[in-house]
């Protein structure tokens, strides 16, 4: 079954089942993701994909990786709305991924493209800039496409990290699948994949991170 | 999948966990009430009892941790024969615990979430524990007390041995 949306003014078809997401991409129309991933099940995590759908008039945000496409749909990915939502979102996880002053990896770019002041919550941030935007992409990806199950994720709240699992790592030497997903590039800046230190369970238990 | 390489020995690490896992029908949905009991008849749970319970569970040991490490009632480190709760909920905060946690931790030269090396003391925090008109509460051992002075825990601590 094909439905027939309307992305960003322009009329699209879709297959029933697809996310806008998926759909937008399809039509040539790129929304922004920090959780998403082709071979993973959506997370909707990051609301960095959030877009605005219409339906009877009535205008909603949405997160587009989860959301699936409908007949009739208008759907609009960019907007002063969505663009301050984005920006506000990069301004709340800028001070995580901070190094040397400077926001990294995919954050940057999204901070330029949206022109977010990555210093605004810095002063009233009390997590431990990790680097780690606990997008699960990693921990996903390990689980759902590898199935080794090495990292994956403790802790709960400010305190949740990303932690290797030596025992099962055995694996990562070869695999290293996780390194080019990470957003912020702590994977393949922060692990020595013989070890992981400072950034395994252990760490993790002894209270080091 | 890789085989253990550790000792062939039948630990008794390894009788404990299968003993609980299979009162519970080796059933992985029932992994939290399987921890809950582990964790109250061993008073902790190693990384060594954790990886047992991956391993006969067939739940990835990431799971297993992940699961251990959210909850409260789960310890991951060892605990020592007398457990001391303050409770950092919102009346007792506002009844005056932080200042009692100051004055528990600098008697028994312990920061919250520490074992002292006797293995005597453990010193932790809770949220609530749901008796908000006798706070700032403390718990030692399973046992309530309201608002205790510096010489009524001072007795305390010397009683436990
Ligand atoms: S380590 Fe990287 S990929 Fe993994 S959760 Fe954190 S930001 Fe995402
Ligand atoms: S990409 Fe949709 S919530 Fe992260
Ligand atoms: S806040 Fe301490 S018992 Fe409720």
């Amino acid at each position: 079954m094909t439905v027939t949306l309307q992305i960003d003014g322009k009329e699209v078809k879709a297959r029933e089942g697809m996310t806008i997401l998926e759909a937008a991409k399809e039509a040539g129309v790129e929304i922004p993701k920090l959780c998403y991933h082709e071979k993973l099940k959506p997370y909707g995590a990051c609301r960095i994909c959030s877009v605005e759908v219409e339906r009877k008039g009535r205008a909603r945000i949405v997160a587009s990786c989860g959301y699936p496409v409908e007949q009739g749909l208008v759907v609009r990915t960019r907007s002063p709305r969505i663009d301050r939502i984005r920006k506000t979102l990069i301004e709340l996880i800028a001070p995580t991924t901070m190094v040397d002053g400077e926001v990294v990896g995919e954050i940057k770019k999204l901070a330029k493209e949206y022109g977010a002041n990555i210093h605004r919550f810095e002063s009233r941030f009390r997590a431990k800039p990790t680097r780690c935007i606990l997008c699960g992409q990693c921990v996903r990806y390990c689980d759902e496409v590898i199935g080794e199950h090495a990292i994956g994720f403790v802790g709960r709240g400010i305190e949740r990290r990303a932690v290797f699992f030596p025992e099962k790592a055995k694996a990562c030497l070869t695999c290293q699948a996780c390194f080019d997903l990470c957003p912020t590039g702590k994977i393949p800046s922060e692990t020595d994949f013989v070890v992981f230190d400072g950034f395994s369970i252990d760490d993790y238990l002894a209270g080091e991170l | 999948m890789v085989s253990r390489t550790k000792s062939p020995k039948p630990t008794k690490v390894s009788t404990t966990v299968s003993k609980v896992i299979r009162n519970y029908q080796q059933d992985k949905d029932k992994l939290i009430q399987i921890l809950l009991y582990l964790q109250s008849t061993l008073g902790w749970l190693s990384r060594e009892v954790l990886t047992e319970v991956s391993e006969q569970l067939q739940v990835p040991i990431t799971q297993v941790y992940q699961i251990a490490s959210y909850y409260k009632a789960f310890s991951l480190m060892p605990r020592g024969r007398h457990i001391i709760k303050v409770c950092l909920g919102t009346a007792c905060q506002v009844r005056g615990s932080p200042r009692l946690l100051d004055t528990i931790s600098a008697m028994l030269n312990l920061k919250p979430c520490e074992t002292s090396e006797d293995m005597r003391f453990t010193l932790e925090t809770v949220n609530c524990l749901g008796c908000c008109a006798m706070g700032p509460v403390v718990v030692v051992d399973e046992t309530y007390h309201t608002k205790p002075s510096p010489s009524d825990l001072r007795k305390l601590f010397e009683s436990a041995k």
